[in-house]
């Protein structure tokens, strides 16, 4: 019985020319499932930081981040762990609004402590980070409304503590 | 300024860089094929002719393999150099051949200015982006500053742990634009520090009652043939190989049981799928030497030795993974195992070597066994033994009596077809010694052009085809499982093989016996002139023992059988 579950990593790369396309095509090319991936720089101008959230079972968990390991451009490769991370994603979510439903999706944003970040006669965005699990309760109740168009971030995550990813 | 020659710095063109530090990182001969994009990068090669040598090859895709076969025969790092677009384009297979091989390769591409990059220039290719998944790391250099490390760093990577190809693409301007460059020193390996803990592969290994010792390329390729025969002989194994392992063991060892997989020798096959504990060392568990992974040597336990720790649990779930320097972890173990004798192991290993005997024999006077027994006898034993890919490839691996690491240069991983006449090009020009390229018919049309290469370089070269006239691997496919249905690989052609050697200005002999075969091997020796023999063999020739694609041991076919 394969246990396919969902795995967190953090990728600590060289900032050099092609390294985004180099990682993702390893993914595609080994056969591997990715649900996010997200890059951006970090604390020093050398380094990017790219998370990526991928589906799978253990083993092959393992292997990509054997396969990543071997990059020349991977400094540090780390599984972050549920329970040891923070984990955050990143919503834009535009909903059809009129007189009728205006307040209850203004009530929707205040119990998620979400933003609302433009307002129109005919339409809300709203802006909404939190877990994965949280975005896509938020996602389900603003379905009855109407959602015009959403943008996620997929995740990105720290771990916990004073521990960091670089050595 | 007067004084500016006394100064350790020099002022170097992009492409005095590129050959001054190639110089600098011990190249002597690079192979490849000029044109507008490297004209500046020639300019630099005709100015240090005198310290290194450029083979022209008649196809970059010769120059890919010559450079894949110089690396492969002595274990120093090949150098392929080709313009852009087109140029860059026809080292693609020879890149992924390396890369499938774990060949250390750089190859060089020129491209066109960084000011016309990305707006389809002519002869414009992105060869970065191409490259990026059949190389170990690529390079696209924007910045000339940064050039003369590149290459060294190209050369360390190329170099060390699991080796690789690295391509480097420099776009005409950084040629050209000039910067300071000093001489370093040739750049070291990095080595993999890995302790690993044996105490669990010694109570595996001296557990074992039917160990098997497997070597796949890594052994060659890191030289570690000689801790390998002390292991096998402390723990009184057999040794089987992977196609790539294959030179790592003299034939002629009592312990050698040589190839086995799908086309693998009978004994070789039977005996690993009997162990109880396979040590494979320096081997990937590919599809072509496993079959069916779900019942391959089911009864036994795995220890997996390897450089590359992503092999580990790659396409085999192992018992036990090492990863680190294979000559290291060997050398540990055997220290540190009991001694064996295993005389019951090794009485099983003699039944199964007497049918082997018996039973996979080759009919007729003129068989592919034939050749390759007449020629192994009738060349220097320091000959470097390169194929192309296809039957003939399988025959020469079950039965030539490889006696040295690095002898056989063959495609195992991508199976390139055309490549035995770069390959074999190459691994002479790396040795000073004599090659012999077994092709087929099929594979030999593909790349016959590199003749000129080797006739314009004085190559000793010795060109056995074993002409069938057709595709014979895929035709014996379609006899075994397509119905016979001879699609597309029945060849005719009425290529004379013989002149076609003389108008390339090489010896041609055409042999039907063993008789005449001796004679033109003769010849070839004598003269050390590029000769091509066409030996004429049956098209309904098969490989046998064979594996049916997905199956396992028990469903091994033998010449008796169909």
């Amino acid at each position: 019985m394969i246990d396919i579950k969902q795995y967190i990593i953090a990728i600590l790369v060289a900032n050099q020319f092609g390294v985004l396309t180099r990682v993702s095509g390893l993914f595609s090319r080994r056969g591997f499932n990715i649900d996010s991936l997200t890059v951006g720089e970090t604390e020093s101008p050398e380094f990017s930081r790219i998370t990526v959230a991928l589906r799978g079972d253990k083993a092959s968990k393992e292997q990509i981040i054997k396969q990543l390991s071997k990059l020349h451009d991977v400094k540090e490769i780390k599984e972050m762990k549920p329970e040891e991370t923070v984990v955050r994603e990143l919503l834009l979510i535009k909903v059809k609004s009129d007189d009728s439903s205006r307040n209850k999706i203004i009530d929707a944003v205040s119990v998620f402590r979400s933003k609302i970040v433009d307002y129109t006669t005919d339409s809300v965005c709203i802006e909404i980070t939190g877990e994965s699990s949280k975005i896509n309760a938020f996602i389900d109740l603003l379905k009855p409304f109407g959602i015009i168009e959403m943008c996620r971030t997929g995740v990105v995550v720290l771990q916990r503590g004073i521990d960091c990813l670089k050595n | 300024m007067i004084y500016a020659f006394l100064e350790d710095v020099m002022k170097l063109t992009g492409a005095q860089i590129i050959v001054k530090t190639l110089i600098e990182q011990g190249t002597d001969v690079v192979f490849g094929y000029p044109g507008g994009q490297a004209i500046n990068i020639y300019d630099s090669l005709y100015e240090n002719s005198d310290k290194i040598k450029h083979i022209l090859t008649a196809h970059e895709q010769g120059a890919s393999h010559a450079a894949d076969g110089y690396a492969r025969a002595s274990g120093k790092v090949g150098v392929c150099i080709a313009t852009s677009g087109p140029g860059a384009t026809n080292l693609v297979t020879g890149i992924a051949t390396a890369y499938l091989d774990s060949t250390p390769m750089i190859a060089i591409t020129g491209n066109v200015p960084n000011s016309l990059i990305g707006r389809d220039s002519f002869q414009e290719v992105d060869i970065f982006d191409i490259t990026l998944s059949i190389t170990k790391h690529n390079y696209f250099v924007k910045d000339i500053s940064l050039l003369a490390d590149i290459i060294r760093e190209a050369f360390q990577i190329a170099k060390s742990g699991r080796p690789g190809p690295v391509l480097i693409d420099v776009p005409k301007d950084v040629q050209t634009a000039v910067y300071e460059w000093e001489e370093q020193s040739c750049v070291e390996c990095l080595t993999n520090e890995n302790k690993c803990d044996l105490k669990a592969a010694i109570e595996l290994v001296n557990n074992a009652k039917r160990p098997f010792v497997y070597c796949g390329g890594g052994v060659v390729s890191s030289n570690s043939q000689d801790h390998i025969l002390r292991f096998a002989e402390k723990i009184d194994a057999p040794i089987g190989c992977s196609m790539m392992g294959l030179s790592a063991v003299d034939y002629n060892n009592e312990r050698a049981l040589g190839m086995q997989g799908m086309h693998g020798r009978y004994t070789s096959s039977k005996a690993m799928d009997s162990a109880d504990l396979i040590v494979a060392v320096g081997a990937r568990f590919s599809d072509r030497a496993t079959g069916n992974k779900d019942k391959f040597s089911v009864g036994a336990k795995i220890i997996h030795i390897d450089v590359d720790n992503a092999e580990i649990n790659k396409n085999i779930t192992v018992s036990l993974g090492l990863n680190g320097d294979i000559g290291h972890i060997i050398n540990e173990l055997t220290e540190q195992v009991d001694k064996k004798s295993l005389p019951e192991w090794k009485s099983q290993i003699e039944q199964l070597r007497t049918f082997e005997k018996e039973h996979c024999v080759l009919k007729g006077d003129f068989n592919p066994y034939t050749i390759i027994d007449t020629v192994c006898d009738n060349v220097s034993k320091d000959t470097v033994v390169a194929t192309d890919v296809g039957q003939h490839q399988m025959w020469v691996a079950q039965r030539y009596r490889f006696c040295k690491p690095r002898s056989f240069i063959t495609s195992g991983g991508l199976g390139t077809m055309g490549f035995g006449m770069g390959a074999a090009i190459g691994a002479s020009v790396a040795t000073g010694c004599p090659a012999v390229l077994f092709t087929g018919d099929g594979s030999f049309g593909m790349n016959l052009n590199e003749l000129a290469t080797a006739v314009s370089n004085d190559i000793p070269l010795t060109i056995v085809i074993m002409n069938n006239g057709v595709l014979g691997m895929v035709r014996q496919w379609q006899t075994l499982f397509f119905d016979k249905h001879y699609s597309n690989t029945t060849l005719n052609r009425k290529t004379d093989f013989v002149k076609l050697a003389e108008a390339f200005g090489a010896v041609g002999f055409s042999a039907s016996t063993k008789a005449e075969l001796e004679q033109a091997l003769r010849s070839a020796a004598e003269s050390s002139k590029v000769t091509l023999i066409d030996c004429h063999i049956d098209s309904d020739e098969m490989v046998y023992p064979m594996l049916p694609p997905g199956g396992a041991i028990e469903d091994m076919i033998l010449a008796g059988d169909k």
